[in-house]
């Protein structure tokens, strides 16, 4: 059998056809639903991708990526509306704050040699940490959350026309994608497969197994900030729950592993497919909590009969076979 | 020198795995260690190698005291190991596994890949480049070690029982790439079990039995040791196999 090769880049018509049709979307639907839709389901492509390239490019399994999107959540809030920072400022804050807090937690946990279920431990124990800290002190507003005051206009980040989020979050995206892509293409995407694949191989052909996670984490830390900048500006309300809750985090590896875990196009595919199933369960039924039941189940299926995500659906085609034999 | 090994020891717990074992490579060739099975062979490549840390003991590389260094640091100065219970990038191609390899000398997308299709050519792999390691035959494993730490283009190659589970036609093959290795400049260090392929490789041989090393000498100087042959067949068995000396080859 040969397999699809993971480390061969994506051609760009494809690239660009995901694109046009992102681009489309918004004229195509204008409702504010729709639109509202689009803005949450590549919000979750953008966190979900931040959890995959951990994750699913570098195997590093983690149940508490909601630390990065809470700690960018936090940063770039509380320097909006102490200290009068523009939240477009805002972005690359939150951005170096998640990072920030993905080098910490992996300097500690890969300093002290945790891998896969500790690892995934460790960092819910963090997230959980961060959410107890978030909701004690006063910076933060407590479990009253924040606030931030409506100010509609473009330079405050906040958009008359939910088209501008829209616009915004597929440029966030996009941004994500082309990360992938390069781990794709690039030694160091190659390296975090090896360490993904086989750490003791990995250091024996000369990959610094430690420095290239710690680098990795940042990475992913810095896309979670920026999700959190995003997601508070969009809503313009955080509290410790909605900042650093578990459901985040099941959320962002549920769309990776869904679409496809280490995949460029997996969180998006992963995301759509969300946000559509909570949608409909929302507009058909009043039962709360129900599209998270419905997710469970979906895993269930996906990880029974496509182990490598809905993607495998797509990539498939050249008379390969499934991994799990029937 | 290439590889210098003093007094080096492993302890687990009571049990000393290594015990003051020392040996020297020299550049250019094919040196081999042996010993009974549980003699500390794959401990002491570990410790070589970094993988372990050995409890006494130095080892220097190209004059360089390298004890103690971590385990990618050895490999990018020179040193690359393969595994006895081959390691494979599963989930990725042949080609990708020896990319990774070859991307420690070539930054380079291009050169980097161009390179391990290169050395896929040299070991003999180059029909199987697209395909998933997973599902490489024992034979296709231990080659692909091979290739990936050929790749990252090694000064020395600690090889792990690169011919164990393979057939004679395999040994054949995979002896004349080891050979065609160190005749393109690489030095080789190899464990091995598959005797006719140590006799006919290797120039010098280091024989470790109980963690010690027991002799040392050219292939005929060891197998006519007593000592070798009482650390294979038992005692008193020196005596009985001084007439036939080849009998250490099937042990």
């Amino acid at each position: 059998m040969t397999s699809v090769s993971e480390l061969q880049p994506i051609p760009w018509k494809l690239h660009l056809s995901v694109l046009a049709v992102a681009i489309a979307f918004p004229f195509v639907f204008p409702s504010s639903f729709m639109v509202n839709f689009g803005v949450l389901a590549l919000f979750y492509a953008f966190i979900g991708q931040s959890w995959n390239i951990s994750g699913g490019f570098a195997g590093q399994l983690s149940f508490g990526h909601v630390a990065f999107f809470g700690v960018g959540a936090y940063a770039s809030t509380i320097m909006q509306m102490r200290y009068g920072i523009s939240p477009w400022l805002g972005l690359p804050i939150a951005g170096l704050a998640g990072a920030f807090v993905g080098g910490v937690i992996a300097v500690l946990s890969f300093r002290a040699g945790l891998k896969g279920s500790y690892f995934a431990l460790i960092t819910l124990a963090f997230a959980e940490v961060l959410r107890i800290v978030s909701n004690s002190i006063g910076i933060t507003g407590g479990g009253l959350g924040l606030l931030i005051p409506m100010n509609i206009g473009a330079q405050n980040l906040q958009f008359a026309e939910r088209s501008g989020f829209y616009f915004l979050i597929l440029a966030l995206a996009a941004g994500s994608v082309a990360v992938a892509e390069w781990m794709r293409r690039s030694r160091f995407g190659a390296q975090l497969a090896a360490i993904r694949e086989n750490e003791d191989s990995a250091k024996a052909l000369g990959i610094n197994v430690f420095a290239e996670k710690v680098k990795v984490m940042l990475i992913s830390g810095a896309i979670g900030g920026i999700g959190g900048c995003f997601f508070a500006q969009y809503f313009l309300y955080i509290d410790p729950l909605i900042a650093f809750g578990t459901d985040k985090s099941v959320e962002m590896l549920l769309v990776a592993m869904i679409g496809g875990a280490g995949t460029v196009y997996g969180p998006l595919v992963g995301s759509v497919l969300l946000a559509l199933v909570s949608d409909v369960t929302r507009t058909l039924t009043q039962i709360q909590g129900l599209s998270l039941v419905l997710y469970g189940a979906l895993l269930v299926v996906i990880i029974a009969f496509l182990p490598n995500g809905l993607i495998d659906l797509f990539t498939r085609k050249r008379g390969g076979k499934p991994e799990r034999k029937k | 020198m290439m590889l210098q090994v003093a007094n080096l020891s492993k302890v687990f717990g009571g049990l000393r795995a290594v015990d003051d074992a020392s040996l020297q490579v020299e550049q250019g060739r094919i040196v081999a260690l042996i010993g009974p099975n549980g003699a500390g062979k794959t401990t002491l490549f570990a410790c070589i190698a970094g993988f372990h840390a050995a409890s006494g003991g130095r080892v220097q590389f190209l004059g360089q005291d390298i004890t103690g260094w971590p385990v990618h640091k050895i490999s990018r100065a020179g040193m690359v190991r393969t595994f006895q219970i081959t390691q494979p990038f599963a989930k990725l191609t042949v080609h990708e596994n020896i990319a990774v390899g070859a991307y420690q000398k070539f930054h380079d997308r291009h050169e980097a890949w161009e390179h391990a299709r290169a050395v896929a050519r040299q070991v003999g792999m180059e029909g199987l480049l697209a395909q998933s390691a997973s599902d490489l035959t024992v034979a296709g494993r231990k080659r692909l070690e091979l290739a990936r730490a050929l790749a990252t283009g090694p000064k020395l190659l600690l090889l792990d029982e690169v011919m164990a589970g393979l057939n004679p036609t395999e040994i054949r093959e995979i002896i004349g790439i080891i050979r065609a290795i160190r005749d393109s400049g690489v030095t080789v260090l190899l464990i091995e079990h598959v005797m006719h392929a140590v006799m006919s490789l290797s120039e010098h041989i280091y024989v470790l039995s109980y963690g010690k090393i027991i002799a040392q000498g050219t292939p005929q100087e060891v197998v006519n040791n007593p000592a070798v042959i009482e650390a294979y067949l038992g005692r008193g068995s020196a005596d009985h196999a001084a007439d036939k000396p080849t009998q250490v080859a099937h042990a």
